[in-house]
């Protein structure tokens, strides 16, 4: 891996507690970090908050498969019972939208959840089988009992020596360097 | 829980039984649930179980290649019984893959914390159920390898399918049922498989856990996309649980045969698939706490919570018994009076008051404590409970369709050794669904499990 531009991906601050990795996240933030993430081995509640993602556009995405699915759901019923095979059963209406429903529900509700799970991986970028943290080999417990904090070294701020003395000073149980070397 | 003294004998302490049992953390729960699937080698007991039911899934193949060989005559529907076992067992098992996704998404919503240990298990055994649901109507269509003329597609024939059917509904809701629930499966997995790859020893393993978890590193955003995911998921498959069994009830209610053209049907197909359901669930979850030590995960708080709502969904299912009665006579249709006649003084009586016995009367002891923290009973109990909603479909399909409206048409049923050789072949491979998920998955989840320990540490706290 020669050349790339930066050796190091970044500083990975390790935490023992939900609330420290909390408190060291909004400190980052307050420090005038950007470029932060932050690796829990169960959702923290307020962590994205804190580390500054407010949205996501996940409902947007469930929403635009469940009208997606119900409309072309009704729409192909429609179109085989009405337009491209009639069927004149003792002279019923042809678009029969009551007996639609049920196709028409399951289709909805098929379209949003297949667009909430791949909405959801994709922008999550998954599947990603690799990435920089991994190359610490402590990082495999943020899996099972640590809160991992990373400021990455594409942030404006980032100072090998001051970022750690930041995660230090705000009770970082271990500093890791993450490079970005395979 | 307002004190840590021993609940002792008081009756009013003993109802607060914990979720989780104490002094558990992050790393002890990780341990305990994936060292199952990681470090433990098989024992005696499991390989044995997995053998047997191995075997049975053999007389399953069988059973299904001489059905393929010879059609549906094997088996012994005739006019005027077309449906029998495999629409029987087709309602039998959809029903029972109910409980998974109303544990998982239900609970959910609500909030309930006890959800947790139980609702990873109990997905399974939905997906499974429903695999074992979706042959049936399948191989009764006696060409199964025609079976994709059910899905609408642009063939050279120019025909479409009759959207006004409940049996075209069927093939979307129970398919759609089947992929929500994986998808809700998988979702709710993908950290789980990503501790496991994080843990494992070996290199097949490493490489195996570490394709399924998609790279998942539990990074905040992830996790704050995932929660909304999971939340909307669990919204969507809400009405989606109660919509599916509403859709098999329209397969009988949308007919005119006497029995089957009810407007109860609905609610209590659903009541009655939820309890079918939790019994399942009690049936797998008393013998996989005991075998893999998870007393601790699944407390008597679960089993005495799942008792419960076996008892009211079984009360709903009694009142839908006496509606279908009451109806039948209050209606004043002589076809209806006389089959729910024939329900009690028919050929087919004895399965009729061997389904209350089962359903109604037996369940009744859920009413005091003793029984539903008396565990052996109770496992008698959730085995009973699955005995009498089978029956409840065979009486459902094969009275009415024995008694219609000219006696020239009437008709007897009766099973062949086919007909059971591929219902039991089912259960063999739904049990061994189960022995290979419990060894190669995180039967627990994991990820939530931590988030009750994080949640019991901080009142710990708050109380100290």
């Amino acid at each position: 891996m020669k050349g790339h531009p930066f050796p190091i991906y970044g500083l990975l601050g390790e935490f023992l507690t939900p609330e420290q990795i909390l408190n060291a996240a909004t400190k980052a933030r307050e420090a005038g970090y950007k470029h932060i993430s932050a690796y829990t081995p169960f959702p923290v509640e307020g962590l994205a908050h804190a580390i500054g993602f407010p949205r996501t556009s996940v409902p947007l995405l469930t929403l635009i498969g469940g009208l997606g699915g119900g409309l072309s759901g009704f729409g192909l019923q429609y179109w085989c019972s009405a337009i491209t095979y009639p069927l004149n059963i003792g002279g019923r209406p042809l678009n029969s939208w009551p007996a639609f429903i049920p196709v028409t529900f399951e289709l909805t509700i098929l379209g949003a959840a297949l667009f909430a799970v791949i909405g959801m991986l994709a922008l999550n970028k998954l599947p990603q089988p690799y990435h920089p943290v991994f190359n610490v080999e402590r990082f495999s417990r943020a899996t099972t009992d640590r809160f991992f904090l990373c400021i990455e070294s594409r942030d404006a701020k980032f100072h090998l020596a001051e970022t750690a003395r930041f995660l230090q000073s705000v009770q970082a149980h271990h500093v890791h360097e993450v490079s970005n070397a395979e | 829980m307002s004190t840590t003294q021993p609940p002792g004998d008081f009756p009013e302490l003993r109802r607060l039984d914990p979720v989780l049992g104490p002094g558990h953390t992050y790393a002890s729960v990780t341990d305990k649930i994936a060292a199952v699937v990681l470090t433990r080698p098989p024992s005696t007991g499991w390989i044995v179980g997995f053998a047997v039911s191995f075997s049975v899934v053999m007389l399953l193949f069988v059973s299904l290649a001489w059905l393929i060989i010879k059609g549906v005559g094997i088996w012994g529907i005739n006019i005027p019984i077309g449906w029998g076992f495999a629409i029987v067992n087709f309602v039998w098992w959809i029903g029972i893959g109910h409980a998974g996704t109303l544990i998982s998404a239900i609970l959910f919503l609500l909030n309930q914390k006890w959800r947790t240990s139980i609702n990873r298990f109990a997905e399974a055994m939905t997906l499974f159920a429903v695999a074992c649901a979706g042959i049936f109507p399948l191989i009764h269509t006696g060409r199964p390898w025609m079976a994709y003329y059910m899905m609408p597609y642009p063939s050279t024939m120019g025909i479409w399918p009759q959207f006004r059917s409940p049996l075209i509904w069927d093939v979307f809701a129970v398919s759609t049922y089947a992929t929500v629930s994986l998808l809700f499966w998988f979702v709710g997995l993908l950290p789980d498989l990503a501790t496991l790859r994080d843990r494992a020893k070996n290199r097949t393993q490493q490489v195996i856990y570490g394709i399924l978890s998609m790279g998942w590193r539990g990074s905040a955003h992830h996790w704050h996309r995932y929660q909304s995911a999971y939340l909307l998921l669990a919204g969507l498959a809400t009405p989606l649980v109660l919509s599916v069994h509403t859709v098999v009830s329209f397969d009988f209610a949308i007919a005119i045969v006497p029995g089957w053209h009810t407007t109860i049907f609905p609610p209590y197909f659903v009541a009655g698939a939820i309890y079918s359901g939790f019994a399942m669930v009690l049936t797998l979850a008393i013998p996989l706490r005991k075998v893999y030590g998870l007393e601790d995960f699944i407390t008597m708080r679960h089993l005495d919570n799942m008792a419960k709502v076996m008892l009211a969904t079984g009360l709903i299912v009694a009142y839908g018994y006496a509606v279908e009665f009451f109806m039948a006579f209050y209606s004043g249709n002589k076809f209806d009076v006389f089959l729910a006649q024939q329900r009690l003084h028919g050929p087919y009586a004895h399965f009729y008051f061997a389904l209350i016995l089962c359903n109604i009367l037996t369940p009744q002891l859920l009413w005091f404590e003793k029984v539903r923290r008396n565990i052996a009973l109770l496992f008698v109990m959730s085995l009973v409970v699955n005995v009498g909603m089978w029956l409840e479909r065979f009486v459902i399909v094969v009275i009415s369709l024995t008694r219609d409206f000219m006696p020239s048409a009437w008709g007897r049923y009766s099973a062949t050794f086919w007909d059971y050789s591929t219902f039991f072949g089912t259960i063999g491979l739904f049990v061994m669904l189960i022995f290979l998920f419990v060894r190669v998955l995180p039967a627990i989840s994991i990820a939530e499990m931590r988030e009750l320990v994080a949640e019991q540490s901080q009142s710990d706290e708050e109380r100290s």
